[in-house]
């Protein structure tokens, strides 16, 4: 078919993965042989033809969380060859392809490992701690209509642009998968710091960074040390930047806020 | 059955305000005292649920993702219509009602589409104000750009990623109210079977996807929320877990489905690369503002360019065919998606197709970057290049983009009133559910204003009409309406497990979707939309009969859920097939091959086709029943549309 | 717990802490160097003793003695305390994990150099700090006072190889440790600015560089040109 390089040969790989019965067992990681993998396939196409044959051969396939896949929805999340994602830098786990693997490799893929995640099942996790720190703060408090009409509060282009920027993040978790800590804060600080950056998040900003801040530490995520790996591993770019604009917003709050609990 | 639009009284400009002052309170007080499901939190359900709560309903929300902001939402890429008129080009309320009218090809209710158009202008307010970074200008003031065959600029986007941006927005709303304990969100929870009592929907049964638990929730009024059916065809640019379940059981419940056959096949995708895909990339719309849509003159060139022996710039500038500017001089690669797809099918069953398989056209952008520069068309549209350069592993800045058509969005959906109430009491659907707005083809930029108009705008006026009328008491969840359901949906998910046979649900699914597209897609006859009745028959027989499913229902088990969403397809694929076997003319979406002009332009018959076909579930294998709601046209005149 | 002491055992908070000790510790070893530069003064150890009698006799250089010890103390235990909440936050490791792809070493092993610091600091105290501010020094006279002879301790001691080799080690840990942590530190109060944080980060590098080397010198210097 209309493939990009239809001279690119089929591979043989070996999948070690991890598998997992649910939250309560203990996993392992098992061995699989894949045969005829065509470098145009999709790393996830590549798991429906496993589970396809371990269905064909009455196996349990291997559960795996996705659904977009164009890299938007943030709902895959394997940690492949002992990258968030794999190897590619700026791409989700559903647009990386097989073309970026060799003949005869061997690839682990592991689900997101952190406390805060604990895996369901083989490589779906459970990433609700994520929209529990969202709901602490992550909004701007409007109710639907009496709002002003949109073109009344003009925003300079450069800081729609640095918003938007950070409002890209998609939730996948591959900042706190790729941290060594586990740490959240790439994740905090995308949506603390578009909100703070917009006259519309201006207002609630203390009490915003304050409540998602002891969220994201309630759920047992661990401190930033700045080494910078989740910017690395970040599908869509978000900035460290960020991170820092976290902290002055925090260190701003705590030190003026009314809040004294 | 009498299908009765309620669709207000007076001139079309004063309907909704009018419907509005009309339509009964609910006391500010009382509001606690109702309960209301929403299934589906993309753009209409998580808007529908946010202001729910916000106007004091107990909200419960469901969604089959880890996380409501998951919804298919997300993926939208162009942006959302609003008759703003900020660039002060002759925008309109009006121009926007009918450019959708016309855009529809005339298959929808002016009533509804007037209003949507009215309520445009308050989401972009809404979603400014809820901190949605729209795209800008130097003064600080909104972008607009001009989207999807419009001749004005009315559209507000975020770079390519304006869905995701509103859907957040709608998300952060959400997550107010659940952080007030007005909506309960339930994630990795699929509806599977529609609750009613006393003729009234009640309740929905669900199953959670990490337990297999089924549970029963009541409520006074259910919302479906659950986007459209696209992946009928397997292969779409929806997500993998898009699906038609919970529309289509509520349709066996009694909600009759309408324009099934409508579905949008959008022109501008990445192609096909080998029998493993799994799904389709659109390139948004967008790009044709600057790309060139173009074949090989002839098929020789073509032919020669599919075995490799030429490269596409080898092909002189005489030998290309801009085969939409030279057709459409007026609105050139802008023409409507119906219209853009069409043609590229054309010109590939020509044989003019490039790629190795022949079944893509290219999207040039050599002129554009010429014109502009690399960076300003990096800027533009930096991300889809990218993500284009992820998938095929080639530079769209050096050689043409090749695209191909593939199902996109599905027009048809649960058949729905003015007050986007089904004709079941207390069932509503929203958005791409339902089949309200965009006739037989959507304008882009068009399903983020529609999603978004039902449920921050529309549903908060006309469900408390509904409630203002029921009594307060809640129905309990061990009523035998609901153990019934429970019953039920135990029985097909222990059927699913019991077969043990050979084949796999995604074999199927696939078989399914190929059936689909060749029979019912881009262009559909008579004689291939009886074979494929009979096809899908054998093959749903089959499935019943020879269906894989390994483990057991209290679990994750994906194979499971896959199952039940393909067996729901397998009976929706069919009621596709009658309609579009039905409807003798060709619309928008639905082109019947017997019903063109000389030129190969759909061919209305609006003399006894301005209609919709709304379909009632008569039972398993029975042939469904249709009644029609007559569509009156009283503002625009029906023309064939010209895009020339 | 009241907002100030819950501000600074958030995660956030106890980085603050350990950013605002760990620059406060610079600014330490900047005057330590600079005393200690005195030992290579051609005059028998005359002024390093009695810099090293003012620095343990002054009542200013006491009090900042407790501000020392407590920005150790602060330093220490808040990084204990995070190493073990980083720890807890990921229970099971990945079985296989390639982080040079994404950051630094220095970055990853803070915990690991720091023990390595501590470990240095605390046999450095012993042979040093204890006997100068607690007795145990030999007497030395200079202008017909006497004196501790601090200066002939450090000369002995870095006749022993594997003294030095000690030191020079730990100071090649220093820099690791600084390299990271300097740069590091202004990231975490937030300090982070287009214009400004190439130059931090260079000059960070350098800082770290020059202060560890100057350092390891001087056992070194004692070692194979002072016999």
């Amino acid at each position: 078919m209309a493939g990009s390089n239809p001279n690119a040969k089929p591979m043989d790989l070996t999948l070690k993965v991890w598998r997992q019965k649910n939250r309560d067992t203990a996993g392992q990681l098992v061995t699989y042989p894949v045969k005829g993998i065509s470098p145009d396939m999709s790393f996830l196409e590549m798991l429906d033809v496993l589970n396809e044959d371990l269905l064909i051969r009455g196996e349990e396939p291997i559960a795996f969380d996705h659904d977009c896949r164009e890299g938007i929805c943030g709902m895959c999340s394997l940690f492949i060859n002992g990258r968030a994602h794999g190897p590619e830098r700026g791409t989700t786990t559903c647009q990386l392809h097989m073309r970026h693997f060799k003949d005869g490799d061997t690839i682990t893929i592991e689900p997101w490992r952190a406390a805060a995640f604990p895996v369901h099942k083989d490589l779906v996790v459970d990433r609700s701690a994520l929209d529990r720190i969202q709901q602490a703060g992550g909004y701007v408090s409007v109710n639907t209509g009496g709002v002003p009409d949109a073109n009344a509060i003009p925003i300079p282009k450069t800081v729609a642009d640095k918003a938007f920027d950070a409002a890209t993040c998609i939730q996948c978790g591959a900042c706190v998968a790729a941290c060594k800590n586990a740490s959240a804060m790439l994740f905090v600080s995308a949506k603390v710091s578009q909100l703070a950056m917009l006259p519309q998040g201006k207002t609630e900003r203390k009490t915003r960074v304050e409540n998602m801040v002891a969220q994201m530490d309630i759920e047992g995520f661990g401190a930033c040390t700045n080494t910078g790996a989740c910017a690395a591993e970040c599908p869509v770019g978000i900035s460290l930047e960020n991170i820092n604009i976290l902290r002055r917003e925090f260190i701003a709050a705590k030190a003026t806020s009314e809040n004294l609990a | 059955m009498i299908l009765d639009s309620k669709i207000p009284e007076g001139p079309l400009a004063e309907k909704w305000n009018s419907h509005k002052f009309g339509v009964k309170l609910v006391n500010p007080a009382n509001k606690r005292k109702y309960d209301i499901i929403v299934v589906g939190t993309g753009l209409a359900g998580a808007s529908a649920a946010a202001t729910f709560g916000e106007l004091g309903y107990n909200v419960k929300a469901f969604c089959f993702q880890d996380s409501p902001r998951r919804a298919h939402s997300i993926a939208a890429q162009g942006g959302i219509n609003a008759a703003k008129n900020y660039q002060n080009d002759g925008d309109s309320v009006f121009r926007l009602f009918y450019d959708t009218i016309k855009g529809g090809d005339y298959r929808a209710r002016e009533a509804n589409v007037y209003r949507l158009a009215e309520v445009s202008v308050n989401i972009i307010d809404q979603c400014v104000a809820q901190g949605v970074p729209f795209a800008r200008d130097y003064g600080g003031l909104l972008a607009n750009r001009s989207f999807g065959g419009a001749q004005v600029s009315r559209t507000f986007y975020a770079r390519g990623q304006t869905g995701q941006q509103l859907l957040l927005g709608a998300y952060s709303a959400l997550n107010r109210q659940i952080a007030y304990g007005k909506v309960k969100v339930y994630p990795r929870t699929e509806m599977l079977d529609l609750v009613m009592v006393d003729g009234k929907a009640r309740g929905i049964v669900t199953r959670n996807l990490i337990t297999g638990k089924i549970e029963s929730h009541s409520a006074h009024a259910v919302v479906l929320a659950t986007g459209g059916y696209g992946n009928v065809f397997f292969l779409s640019t929806n997500a993998m877990g898009s699906n038609a379940t919970a529309a289509w059981r509520a349709h066996k419940k009694g909600a009759l489905f309408a324009n099934p056959c409508y579905t949008q096949i959008h022109p501008t995708c990445i192609p096909v690369s080998g029998g493993y895909q799994s799904k389709l990339t659109l390139m948004s719309e967008s790009l044709r503002n600057d790309g060139r849509v173009w074949v090989p003159k002839t098929v020789e060139i073509a032919e020669r360019l599919r075995k490799g022996e030429i490269r596409v710039a080898d092909i002189a500038e005489a030998d290309r065919d801009y085969y939409l500017e030279r057709k459409y001089p007026a609105f050139g690669n802008l023409v409507p998606r119906d219209v853009a797809s069409r043609n590229a099918k054309l010109v590939c069953d020509e044989g003019r197709g490039v790629g190795s398989s022949g079944l893509a056209v290219y999207l040039d952008f050599a002129d554009a970057i010429k014109r502009e520069g690399q960076p300003a068309i990096a800027a533009k549209y930096g991300n889809l290049f990218e993500m284009y350069a992820k998938i095929t592993d080639e530079n769209p800045y050096e050689i043409p983009m090749r695209i191909y058509p593939a199902v996109h969005y599905t027009m048809g959906g649960l058949w729905v009133d003015y007050n986007l109430m089904t004709n079941v009491p207390g069932l509503y659907a929203a958005g791409e559910c339902n089949f309200s707005d965009h006739g037989a083809n959507r304008l882009g930029a068009s399903a983020l204003m529609q999603g978004l108009a039902d449920g921050y705008f529309v549903l908060p006026y006309t469900i408390g009409d509904y409630l203002a009328k029921m009594p307060y008491d809640r129905v309990p969840v061990d009523h035998p309406a609901f153990i019934e359901a429970e019953q039920n949906v135990k029985a097909i998910t222990n059927k699913l497990l019991s077969i043990k046979g050979t084949r796999t649900v995604d074999e199927f699914h696939k078989a399914l979707g190929l059936l689909m597209w060749e029979y019912c897609g881009m262009a559909r006859n008579a004689e291939g939309l009886k074979f494929a009745k009979q096809e899908i028959r054998k093959l749903r027989d089959e499935f019943w009969r020879d269906v894989k499913v390994t483990g057991v229902n209290e679990e994750l088990n994906q194979t499971l859920e896959r199952a039940h969403r393909v067996a729901d397809f397998l009976e929706l694929g069919e009621l596709m097939v009658d309609d579009a076997l039905h409807r003798e003319e060709s619309c928008g979406g639905h082109f019947r091959e017997e019903h063109q002009t000389p030129e190969n332009e759909a061919l209305r018959d609006d003399e006894n086709f301005a209609y919709v076909a709304a379909w009632e579930y008569t039972g398993e294998g029975n042939q469904p029943v249709l009644h029609k709601e007559e569509l009156k046209f009283e503002n625009v005149k029906l023309t064939q549309r010209s895009y020339k | 717990m009241s907002w100030f002491t819950k501000t600074f055992s958030s995660t956030i908070g106890r980085k603050i802490i350990m950013s605002i000790t760990g620059l406060f510790l610079c600014s330490f070893l900047v005057v330590h160097l600079i005393g200690n530069l005195q030992l290579f003064k051609d005059d028998g150890g005359a002024a390093f003793n009695l810099y090293s009698y003012f620095m343990a006799n002054n009542i200013v250089i006491r009090i900042m003695e407790i501000v020392l010890v407590a920005g150790f103390v602060f330093h220490i235990y808040d990084a204990i305390v995070l190493t073990r909440k980083n720890k807890a936050a990921r229970p099971i490791d990945y079985a296989e994990q390639r982080p040079q792809d994404n950051s630094t070493w220095s970055s990853r092993n803070m915990g690991l150099l720091g023990t390595v610091i501590l470990v240095f600091l605390i046999i450095h105290l012993w042979n040093f700090f204890v006997p100068a501010r607690f007795g145990g020094l030999e007497g030395v006279v200079i202008d017909d006072v006497e004196y501790e002879n601090l200066y002939i301790r450090v000369v002995e001691s870095f006749q022993i190889w594997w003294y030095v080799l000690i030191y020079v080690i730990s100071m090649i840990a220093l820099a690791y440790h600084l390299i990271h942590g300097f740069q590091s530190a202004f990231q975490t109060l937030g300090l982070d600015h287009k214009k400004y944080t190439p130059f931090i980060q260079k000059f960070g590098y350098a800082f770290s560089v020059l202060v560890c080397l100057g350092f390891a010198i001087i056992p070194i210097y004692f070692f194979f040109f002072f016999r």
